[in-house]
C-alpha cells in the first residue's frame, strides 16, 4: 500500500479545525487553542501506568509523548500525553489526536506535513512554537508508517 | 512615582536588590498605582490559564522581537506596546514567568534596552507563587492606555553582536550558559527543544561553561550570593572590571545570567550576546571548539 498523493482531500475533521480557526480573529484564535488544550483526551490506562511505552517528541518545547496503534482494519489510534503547564504543545497535540481520530493509514500519510501552517495561529504563537506541531506531525506519520510495516 | 522597595532580607548582599521582590511582597502590593505586573512565558498560551491578578502579558516572540527583522522592536513599536499595557516611563514593574523566570530575564533585559529605569523580577516567578498557593485568575485585565515616550534603543552598553565577541576573543571572559551537551558539541539545540538552524556544534573558544539554572535554588529562586559568588568568581574566574559577555543559543537563557551578573553580583559592563549559537554556529570562518576544554583563541 502507498501513501495517497498530497493532493488527496484534507480529512474532513481537519478541515473544520482549521476553518474554525481561520473564522477567528488573530487573538481569539489563541483562545481556542487553549479549548483543545483543555480537552486533550486522556491516555488510555494501558499507556497512562506504561510511560516507557510512549515516544518523546523531541521537537517540542515541553515534554510530548506520543504512541500510535494500528489495528486489523488499518484504523490508526493516536494517543499523545503533555503537561498541563504546556498549554500550547497540549493545544497543538489535542489538534492532531482529535482531527486524525480514527483515520486509516493511508490517510494520516496523505495529510501534508505544512497542515500546521494553515490554521492562521503562526502569527498568534510565532513560526519557532509552531513548528513543534510540525515535529508532532512527522513523529506521528512515521509511526504510523513503522506500525504498518510492523503489521 | 516608583513603588516601595521590598526590604526583604533574602536579597542580602545582592549589589541591586531593588531589581527584585518576594512573592509576598508582590500580594501585598497588587493594585498599586504606579506599579504593573507583567508575565512574559515561554509557552505562548500559559497566561490564559491563569495569572497573578492584574498582569498584563508580554510575550517574548510576538511583542518583543521585530516580526521581520533579526532584532527587537524599534522605539515607536516599544512605546506603542507599553503605551498599551498601561505602562508609564515611571511606572514600576514586576515581571515573572515560567522556567524559572527565564523568559521574564529575557524581557528585562530588553526593558533595560530602553532605559527603563525601575523594571525587577519577581524572585521565583510563576512556579514558587503557584507552590505558594497564592492566587490566580483568568480575568484579563484592560488597562487604561498609558503614553510612553518613543526612546531610542541603546544597543551598546548591554548587548553584544558577533563583531563584539570576535573583538573580545582572548581578552575578555565569555560565559556560556547552554547545557553541557550544546557546550561540548553533541548538539545544536537545548535537550528536547526544537531545532533553531544552527550548522555547527561546539563553543566560542575561551568561554567557560556554567549552565544558566545553576544560578537557582530549589524553590525556583535565586541562590544566596555566596553561592553565586562561589559559582561565578571562585570557579569561573570572573572578577570585577571584566567586561563578561554571556551568550546560549537565542539569548535568552543569557539574559537570565546577565541579570545574576549585573543585577545580584554587581559586574559592570556584562552583555548579552543575543545573536548567540543560532548565529555563531551558522556563521562563517569564526572559530569554534568542541569538546570539554574551554579552548585557546589563535589570531588567524
Amino acid at each position: 500500500m502507498t501513501a495517497a498523493p498530497s493532493s488527496a482531500p484534507l480529512p474532513a475533521a481537519l478541515v473544520d479545525i482549521r476553518d474554525e480557526f481561520l473564522a477567528l480573529e488573530v487573538r481569539d484564535r489563541l483562545q481556542l487553542l487553549l479549548e483543545f488544550s483543555n480537552s486533550l483526551p486522556d491516555l488510555p490506562e494501558r499507556y497512562a501506568n506504561h510511560p516507557d511505552l510512549l515516544e518523546r517528541v523531541e521537537e517540542c518545547q515541553s515534554p510530548v509523548f506520543i504512541f500510535v496503534e494500528v489495528d486489523d482494519d488499518d484504523v490508526a489510534h493516536v494517543f499523545v500525553t503533555a503537561p498541563r503547564e504546556a498549554p500550547t504543545t497540549r493545544g497543538f497535540a489535542s489538534i492532531l489526536a482529535q482531527g486524525l481520530k480514527d483515520l486509516t493509514v493511508a490517510e494520516i500519510l496523505a495529510v501534508p506535513s505544512d497542515y500546521p501552517l494553515t490554521l492562521g495561529l503562526t502569527e498568534a504563537v510565532s513560526p519557532l512554537r509552531i513548528r513543534g506541531m510540525m515535529g508532532l506531525l512527522g513523529r506521528i506519520q512515521r509511526q504510523v508508517t513503522e506500525k504498518k510495516h510492523a503489521a | 512615582m516608583p513603588a516601595a522597595l521590598d526590604p526583604s532580607d533574602a536579597f542580602t548582599g545582592f549589589a541591586h536588590p531593588e531589581r527584585l521582590v518576594t512573592t509576598q511582597w508582590l500580594a501585598d502590593n497588587l493594585g498599586t498605582d504606579g506599579l504593573v505586573v507583567v508575565e512574559s512565558d515561554e509557552d505562548v498560551l500559559l497566561y490564559e490559564t491563569g495569572h497573578i491578578p492584574g498582569a498584563v502579558k508580554i510575550d517574548w516572540h510576538t511583542d518583543l522581537n521585530d516580526p521581520v527583522t533579526r532584532d527587537y522592536v524599534d522605539g515607536a513599536g516599544f512605546a506603542k506596546l507599553l503605551g498599551s499595557k498601561g505602562i508609564s516611563r515611571d511606572t514600576t514593574v514586576v515581571i515573572y514567568g515560567d522556567k524559572n523566570n527565564w523568559w521574564a530575564a529575557y524581557a528585562l533585559w530588553v526593558f533595560t534596552l530602553f532605559g527603563h529605569s525601575d523594571v525587577r523580577l519577581l524572585d521565583g516567578g510563576r512556579a514558587k507563587w503557584e507552590a505558594e498557593g497564592r492566587e490566580y485568575t483568568t480575568d484579563v485585565p484592560t488597562p487604561a492606555a498609558a503614553e510612553y515616550p518613543v526612546v531610542e534603543r541603546d544597543d551598546s552598553k548591554i548587548r553584544a553582536y558577533k563583531d563584539d565577541v570576535l573583538a573580545a576573543l582572548g581578552t575578555s571572559p565569555l560565559v556560556d550558559v547552554r547545557s553541557p551537551e550544546e557546550y561540548v558539541g553533541d548538539r545544536t539545540t537545548a535537550p528536547a527543544y526544537p531545532e533553531e538552524g544552527a550548522l555547527r556544534a561546539g563553543h566560542i573558544p575561551t568561554a567557560a561553561n556554567v549552565p544558566w539554572a545553576r544560578a537557582v535554588a530549589e524553590d525556583g529562586s535565586f541562590k544566596k550570593v555566596d553561592e553565586l559568588n562561589a559559582i561565578y568568581r571562585d570557579e569561573v574566574g570572573l572578577k570585577d572590571g571584566d567586561s563578561v559577555i554571556a551568550y546560549c543559543r537565542i539569548g535568552e537563557r543569557s539574559s537570565h545570567t546577565w541579570f545574576v551578573l549585573t543585577h545580584l553580583l554587581g559586574l559592570e559592563g556584562v552583555r548579552n550576546y543575543d545573536g548567540s549559537w543560532t548565529e555563531w554556529g551558522s556563521a562563517v570562518r569564526v572559530p569554534i571548539v568542541k569538546g570539554a576544554d574551554r579552548g585557546e583563541f589563535a589570531a588567524r
